[in-house]
């Protein structure tokens, strides 16, 4: 047991490290540190997207972009452990990478897995190098959770192409994105998961309109996508007509498998603030035993969750594909955070009430209080992840479905 | 709002007071205090001749099963009545725990559904304690899903014949009669083919077995039937209409209003106002603070809301169904305050006995116990559910057996 | 990166298994909870004679010269089996402390016989209410014999020797370790009762107890933390043996059970309580595992790891073995389920080492001083 590289992840190591030596993004560095890692910018949107593609642009000229894609797609051909260090060397820049991550992380490997291969040699290199970015259109106001409960239609046309109505939500980036993948019906008279089809799409296809959405905590980070007689050529579709939900699970499969990403907790920070914050009487928050005794669980799952990453990159390292383990990440660390950021407010009293902006340990808590709320449905709620675990962890089987074998339109839609 | 009685409220309230202060059974004041939780240990006298003579004598006085008609043995007082005796009778109220079962759930469903006759033999020497009633309902493969039970009564004659085996029976090897629901159609659906009857406990084919818990204790009994007869007059409400007749008995077992579940607070705060820590007080240290103060909430608040439900019945009103809470929450804050007394004794938490920590010997006993408050009567995830359906509305789970016949329902998991 | 066990750690994972699954079902377990004896005795000779008791002792003392992971994987086994035998004490406590600190002679005495089972030993460091406290000893020795007393001693009633926390005068650095042989004069003892009685332990009394410094004096306090945060990592193995198999116990019993004509696991209110006790168990195995790798590499971390796999551990086998309770229903309250045996001894481990509460205060304080170094 040890944590030392092999010698060939040594080299791949020094590698890495050496270009980003020579190429750091010195110059990107003052937008970088405007940048919180809960992901509430100080900087535009449009600053950020902009500095954003040209560190991806000067990785991908070096080789160092989508690591594990083939080399004709834009990547390098690289095994899974190597993306592993190559993301540990980037470390804080990595962040730079952040709007890339739905297209890269998930359009890309849907894209790679369905599109033709003229298609997969002409979209993939570029959103391999940062210079278009695509995003996901999933969601829906009645289909959350429940993701095969999508009503966005597809039609058909005499011409063979396909005529898209209907609204996404939660699409995170839909504003400066060039491409999407999205999940349509074509099929309402069959079951649930059995009339869907998937498609990608030029973002500035007409009758595509993006709106932001107001969160609670004021930001604006999704945005609705409303779709008015949208026309999809159908060399887009990918996958099928009518088997959307396979090539949907291509994609969430890579959502929820993310090996050795480092995910927010709030416990550095709130040990930061606990070990500088004073207590009425003049002794430091962390000094305290109910602050410790919260803050030692805290940590230990914090840590607990580090350790499983690292398991995980060790499997990779032999060569293995990792336990189910890494799906627990955000189910752990979302409700965490939240309680961290409540415990934060709680210490200073009435004045944790007041709003504080910046990037102090107290500022960065107050906007996780928000983070938080947000985190806990994102890409599986804390519900659906406890079921993911449950069933395919421990092999529980599935809840009663009394939608399965009913035809979609057939399917109440109101509770009451 | 004031927390006063009526001016007819403090004028029964002090008969009861008066009675009480007269009549108690003194003696046994100090082993009933020393119980604050679980079974009441007498030091020289034998807990069912006590829990009987004390009922017998409320019995004559005019004291026993409030508010059951006189008739059958009780007081015809009022729901709030009711409640204003067992104030009163406090401490002593723990020498009753013997016929809980018969007075809150057996006499209930008699008197809704047996016969005249039967009713006046039978409810009198429940009511005074002469006869001890205990209730068949759960099976070893029907806990939570009560209807799901087996036990078969078949008709034979003018008779039943009863084959089958129930569990988790409190008090069956003291008890002289029993309610039991049984299954007497399996080809149609679960809740349609079940009856109900009440038979006398000494019946030949009864066989009465200890279940020895997990904290070494022995309070429920399996109870097993080898072709027992039952009189058909002995049935309770019409055949094939059990589940019916037995929700008469488990919305009285649930509804015990003003019954203060324990939670081991009051215990807790007292050990760690005494306990010292590093040569300070325990309760000096903030987060033993912190605990405890979320642990006081839990406890005040059951106590205020069963306060709300007896202003209710005060006002001549059905109290909501608040009182659902109340184990849901005691059974889980019981076992973690057990578990934190513990951890603030240090390594010597792990014992029995403790030098210094008089209560080691209570909070172990909760921390064992607890287990079982989180189950009987309703898992907590059943009372959640019942809080989600009952109280707020929410639509029951989806249900695969309602409408398929009892003997095609899949009996094994994998 | 390797941050797992090698594949020959692992073919002794499988062997110490198939043994324990033979010898220790929990039958075995139940007839040292029912007073049939203080301990397994066929047992611990089948341990001794597997290797296991001395797996971690060099070869020059009689044991098989393997490192601290082996120990890890010995103990993981060792908690998932509730092994009812004086493991920990003799292995965890009182040979790592000869190991670390004894004199060669006391090293010479003792651990041959351990490695050939021949000799159980144990540490004294808890004298009443409260975690232990450098000024919280009053056991002392004067010319040589020890005199004071000492509550929950593990395995205190079947141990041959102790190793005794006392001061040696009066000042403030003046605890220290002493080796008893309690079988000799002026050792007295008592069992006591706990939660788990599938554990020996006692109260031992001494009086003019000849007793033998191990270490240096002045030097107890230090010691004894460092055997403590050593031991903690190895509970902690014991710890998720347990939670594992407790949760996987609860796994099975709700493919099995059925309710309203369905599998219990399928409702989500079953599902959830197993996901959080997954959840748990992972993170405390993750948190165990980088406790090994300090114990095994003796790193500056040690401490910290301890303490950290110690807090998850615990709080990971109380949840699995009181959820295991709960999943299980009114049959998991019977004496014939083997679910109090996990609750019992996940009730038990958390506090023998020092509760939780003491273990989360340490880890905070060593975060602390790395974050200031």
């Amino acid at each position: 047991m040890n944590f030392d590289d092999t010698p060939q992840e040594a080299e791949f190591r020094k590698l890495a490290r050496t270009w980003i030596e020579a190429n750091r993004p010195d110059d990107l560095l003052a937008v970088l540190e405007a940048l919180n890692p809960d992901g509430s910018k100080k900087a535009s949107t449009a600053d950020i997207v902009r500095v954003s593609k040209a560190w991806q642009k000067r990785k991908a000229d070096g080789g160092w972009a989508c690591l594990t894609w083939p080399k004709e797609y834009g990547g390098r051909a690289a095994t899974p452990i190597q993306r592993v260090i190559w993301d540990q060397e980037e470390g804080a820049y990595g962040q730079l990478s952040q709007p890339f991550a739905i297209g890269q992380g998930m359009c890309g490997p849907t894209v790679m897995a369905y599109a033709d291969e003229d298609t997969k040699r002409r979209l993939l290199p570029p959103l391999a190098s940062g210079e278009d970015v695509w995003c996901q259109l999933f969601s829906e106001p009645a289909g959350g959770s429940d993701v095969a409960g999508l009503r966005t239609r597809a039609e058909k046309q005499d011409n063979g192409d396909w005529l898209i109505n209907g609204q996404k939500i939660w699409t995170t980036g839909a504003h400066f994105c060039d491409y999407g993948i999205v999940i349509t019906r074509n099929d309402p008279t069959v079951p649930k998961h059995k009339g869907l089809t998937m498609f990608w799409l030029d973002m500035k296809s007409p009758g595509v309109e993006v709106r932001p959405i107001k969160q609670a905590s004021g930001h604006s980070g999704f945005n609705e996508v409303y779709f008015t007689n949208v026309r999809i050529p159908d060399s887009q579709r990918l996958g099928k007509v009518g088997d959307g939900w396979n090539v949907s699970i291509t994609t969430l499969m890579n959502e929820r498998f993310s090996i050795g990403a480092r995910v927010a907790t709030g416990v550095p920070e709130f040990f930061d603030f606990a070990s500088s914050y004073r207590m009425p009487d003049g002794t430091l928050a962390i000094e305290d035993a109910s602050v410790r005794a919260r803050l030692a669980t805290w940590a230990s799952r914090s840590n607990g969750l580090k350790y499983t990453a690292y398991r995980a990159i060790s499997a990779l390292s032999r060569g293995e594909r990792p336990g189910p383990e890494n799906s627990i990440g955000k189910l752990v660390s979302a409700p965490m955070m939240q309680d961290i950021a409540m415990a934060a407010l709680d210490l200073q009293g009435p004045e944790g009430a007041r709003t504080i902006d910046g990037a102090t340990p107290a500022a960065k808590l107050y906007q996780q209080l928000y983070h938080a709320i947000g985190m806990r449905i994102a890409g599986g709620t804390d519900e659906v992840m406890r079921n993911i675990i449950a069933e395919r962890v421990l092999g529980l089987p599935a809840d009663v479905r009394v939608d399965k074998d009913v035809p979609f339109n057939k399917i109440p839609t109101k509770g009451r | 709002m004031n927390f006063d009685d009526t001016p007819a409220e403090a004028a029964f309230r002090a008969e009861a007071r008066a009675w009480i202060s007269a009549n108690a059974p003194r003696q046994y004041e100090d082993d009933l205090r020393a119980s604050p939780f679980g079974r009441v240990v007498l030091k020289n006298a034998d807990i069912i001749a006590a829990s009987k003579d004390w009922q017998r004598k409320k019995a004559d006085a005019g004291w026993a099963c409030l508010h059951w008609p006189k008739e059958y043995g009780g007081r015809g007082a009022t729901p709030i009545e009711r409640v204003i005796w067992s104030q009163e009778e406090g401490l002593y109220g723990k020498l009753s725990s013997l016929f809980i079962i018969g007075h809150g759930m057996c006499g209930p469903t008699m008197m809704a559904y047996a016969s005249e006759a039967h009713k006046k033999t039978r409810l009198p020497p429940l009511a005074s304690g002469q006869e001890i009633w205990c209730q068949l309902f759960s099976e070893p493969a029907s806990g939570s899903d009560l209807a799901g039970l087996r036990t078969r009564a078949e008709k034979s004659g003018d008779d039943w014949i009863v084959n089958g085996q129930k569990v988790w029976t409190s008090g069956a090897h003291h008890s002289d009669w029993a309610i039991l629901i049984t299954r007497t159609d399996p080809d149609v659906p679960k809740h349609k083919g079940l009856t109900m009857f009440f038979l006398n406990m000494k019946s030949p084919g009864i066989d009465i077995r200890p279940i020895k818990q997990s904290n070494g204790q022995a309070e429920f009994n399996e109870v097993y039937f080898n072709d027992v007869r039952i009189p058909d007059h002995q049935r309770l409400g019409k055949v094939g209409d059990g589940w019916n007749v037995s929700l008469t008995t488990l919305m009285n077992e649930r509804l015990s209003i003003g019954a203060s579940m324990p939670t081991g607070f009051p215990e807790l705060f007292d050990l760690f106002a005494r306990l010292t820590i590093d040569g300070r007080p325990a309760i000096e240290r903030s987060d033993v603070r912190a605990k405890l103060a979320n642990w006081a909430i839990r406890a005040n608040g059951l106590k205020y809301t069963s306060y709300r439900s007896i202003s209710a019945l005060s006002r001549g009103e059905m109290p909501g169904p608040e009182n659902s809470i109340g184990k849901l929450v005691a059974g889980a804050t019981m076992q973690d305050i057990a578990t934190f007394a513990a951890d603030m004794q240090g390594p010597t938490g792990a014992m029995k006995k403790s030098e210094g920590v008089d209560e080691a010997g209570l909070f172990q006993a909760m921390l064992m116990r607890s287990i079982a408050t989180r189950i009987e009567g309703g898992t907590d995830e059943i009372l959640r559910n019942i809080i989600a359906e009952r109280v707020l509305a929410l639509p029951a789970d989806v249900r695969v057996d309602k409408d398929v016949p009892f003997n095609r329902i899949p009996t094994r998991g994998r | 990166m390797n941050f797992d066990f090698s594949d020959e750690q692992k073919q002794l994972r499988d062997e110490a298994r198939r043994f324990l699954d033979e010898n220790c079902t929990t039958k075995e377990v139940r007839a040292i909870l029912e007073g049939k004896d203080v301990y397994d005795r066929k047992l611990w000779k089948g341990l001794a004679d597997l290797g296991l008791l001395g797996i971690a002792i060099p070869e020059e003392f009689g044991g098989a010269g393997a490192g601290r992971l082996e120990l890890c994987i010995v103990a993981e086994e060792i908690g998932r089996a509730l092994a009812p035998v004086p493991y920990s004490s003799t292995v965890y406590l009182a040979s790592e402390i000869l190991l670390r600190a004894g004199t060669d002679a006391q090293k010479k005495e003792w651990l041959p016989k351990i490695a050939k089972g021949e000799a159980i030993g144990a540490l004294a460091f808890v004298e009443g209410p409260g975690n232990p406290t450098p000024g919280g000893m009053k056991a002392s020795v004067s010319g040589g014999k020890l005199s004071g007393r000492k509550t929950l001693v593990a395995d205190g009633g079947v141990a041959d020797f102790a190793i005794v926390a006392a001061r040696a005068g009066s000042g403030e650095n003046t605890l220290s370790l002493y080796l008893v042989d309690l079988k000799g004069a002026g050792v007295t003892r008592a069992n006591v009762e706990t939660v788990d009685p599938t554990r020996n332990h006692a109260e031992i009394t001494f009086a003019n107890a000849p007793a033998a410094l191990v270490g240096n004096e002045g030097e107890g306090w230090t010691l004894l933390t460092q055997a403590l945060d050593r031991a903690a990592v190895l509970v902690a193995f014991e710890q998720i043996g347990g939670a594992d198999r407790a949760l996987y116990m609860a796994r099975d019993y709700a493919l099995d059970r059925m309710a309203f004509g369905r599998q219990i696991g399928s409702f989500q209110a079953i599902k959830h309580i197993l996901a959080d006790m997954y959840v748990s168990a992972t993170l405390a195995r993750s948190n165990a595992y980088y406790g090994a790798w300090a114990l095994s590499t003796d790193a500056g971390e040690l401490a910290e790891a301890a303490a950290n796999a110690r807090v998850s551990a615990t709080q990971a086998f109380q949840l699995c073995a009181k959820q295991n309770n709960q999943v299980h229903g009114g049959m998991g309250f019977t004496w014939e389920a083997d679910c109090h045996l996990f609750y019992r001894r996940s009730n038990l481990l958390a506090l023998t080492l020092g509760s939780l509460s003491w273990w989360e205060d340490a880890l905070i304080e060593r975060m602390r001083k790395r974050n200031a170094a």
